[in-house]
């Protein structure tokens, strides 16, 4: 029972890695397109990184 | 001469982040009472299930009472102790007593310097209590302050219901005071002054406005934002004063305990359920612009999704301080793994760089909890024109 629950948690962790690494890629295109929205792009950006996070850790919780 | 502040800055961020590393890194204290008997504890565990006698090396022995300190450290306690020296066999803990609170057919009241930092067994009206040193909790016991396990090794003794004053209680309520003093005499001095900032106010109102200005405003709107400022500002100061006293040498985790963080996200969950306009419940229970037989499927996806915002505002808070906490304090414990000249620069290295990122997480935790607090209160005040514009085209 440890194990399947250890791999599912380390995909649902790689997976929540790429959707913040996406996340983080675009906003550096959208800051580099448009310097003057940083701000406003940051705050985006936090917002759904925070939301994918709580994801995470969801999956680590499940494992503990 | 030209006087920059730039090297003074650099200092005080230096101070701040050096302070877990001062309390967490205390060699002599570090096997206390607690992580000795849990390791203890693991090793005849794991001797039952191997079936031979306990042959941990002293590595094995070593990483578990790490293994144990850590735990016992994002644990609550019922004494406020601030290091542990003289060694396993004669520990002096420094420190202060708390009040012990409980409920068990009556009110017992008296002080947890009578549990000993836990190997005591405390007497109260003929009663008696111990503090299990699995969980920490308070327990009823014999006079001998034994007690029963049942198969899975879960203690079934009766367990009085707990009111204490513990550590994390006298924290909150520290940082509460503390709230409270620097915002009160702000607000009187705001009164004197006319308005201007002056002394604390130039740090803090810079603060106060952007979370008027970039949090509340544009995500709950021009017209509702006010009755939700002084929430949004509570909750924002509290976590963030609460995230940075877990990084001082007192050695707390308050935000990183579960209880703390589900009732914050329970706050943020009755203010948004019940200051609901219509139309948030409209797009809830019968969402418009979608077919009917549609509107049975989302009604109920809806309703959870309105239990998940607050369930993920708690475990968000919660898994990112314990997680902090986790990694400072096996990054210091490397130092004790190396056991080499390599290993003490290299874990202070680690360690100086990881607490100024937690400076930063620190920050960064009670933003997010702001932010998304006034995201769902937007949602619960918002109000949809084009929708009923929708529904008029129907018609």
């Amino acid at each position: 029972m440890e194990i399947p629950k250890i791999i599912g948690a380390g995909l649902v962790v790689i997976g929540a890695g790429i959707g913040i690494g996406k996340i983080g890629g675009s906003a550096m295109d959208a800051i580099a397109r448009q310097p003057e929205a940083t701000g406003k792009i940051q705050t985006a950006m936090l917002i759904a990184a925070a939301l994918i996070e709580g994801i995470g850790f969801a999956a680590l919780f499940a494992v503990n | 001469m030209v006087f920059s502040k730039k090297p003074l800055q650099f200092i005080i961020a230096a101070l701040v982040a050096f302070f877990p590393l001062i309390s967490i890194a205390n060699p002599t204290g570090d096997s206390t009472h607690v992580a000795v008997e849990a390791t203890h504890e693991v090793a005849s565990k794991s001797h039952e299930a191997h079936g031979e006698t306990a042959n941990l090396s002293e590595e094995q022995k070593a990483d578990l009472e790490r293994k144990a300190y850590i735990k016992h450290h994002l644990m609550d306690s019922h004494d406020f102790t601030l290091f542990t020296y003289g060694g396993e066999e004669h520990p002096k803990h420094v420190g202060f007593p708390l009040p012990v609170i409980l409920w068990d057919g009556g009110l017992h009241v008296f002080s947890s310097s009578k549990f000993e930092h836990g190997e005591a067994v405390a007497e109260s009206n003929g009663n008696y209590y111990k503090i299990n040193h699995h969980d920490g909790l308070v327990y009823k016991t014999d006079a001998d302050g034994n007690f029963t396990e049942d198969a899975k090794g879960h203690v079934t003794n009766a367990k009085p219901i707990d009111f204490s004053i513990t550590k994390n209680i006298f924290m909150i309520l520290v940082v509460g005071l503390i709230l409270f003093m620097v915002f009160a005499g702000l607000g009187k001095s705001y009164k004197k002054n006319g308005s201007i900032a002056k002394g604390a106010g130039r740090f803090f109102e810079p603060i106060i406005l952007y979370i008027r200005d970039d949090i509340a405003i544009p995500n709950i709107g021009e017209k509702h934002y006010k009755k939700y400022m002084s929430f949004l500002l509570t909750i924002f100061f509290f976590i963030w004063f609460l995230n940075m006293f877990g990084l001082t040498p007192l050695g707390v985790n308050i935000t990183g305990n579960l209880a703390i963080t589900a009732s914050l996200a329970l706050i943020t969950y009755l203010i948004t359920t019940f200051t609901a306009k219509k139309d948030y419940w409209g797009h809830i229970f019968w969402m418009p612009g979608v077919p009917v037989p549609m509107k049975f499927i989302l009604a109920p996806i809806e309703l959870l999704g309105t239990i998940i915002k607050p369930f993920s505002l708690m475990i968000r808070l919660y898994a990112n301080m314990v997680a902090g906490h986790i990694v400072l304090m096996s990054l210091i414990a490397l130092m004790y793994t190396f056991n080499s000249p390599i290993g003490s620069p290299l874990s202070f290295f680690l360690a100086f760089v990881l607490s100024l990122l937690e400076i930063l997480v620190a920050l960064l935790q009670a933003y997010i909890f702001t932010m998304l607090a006034a995201l769902y209160f937007g949602a619960a005040v918002e109000e949809h024109h084009h929708d009923e514009h929708h529904e008029a085209a129907h018609h």
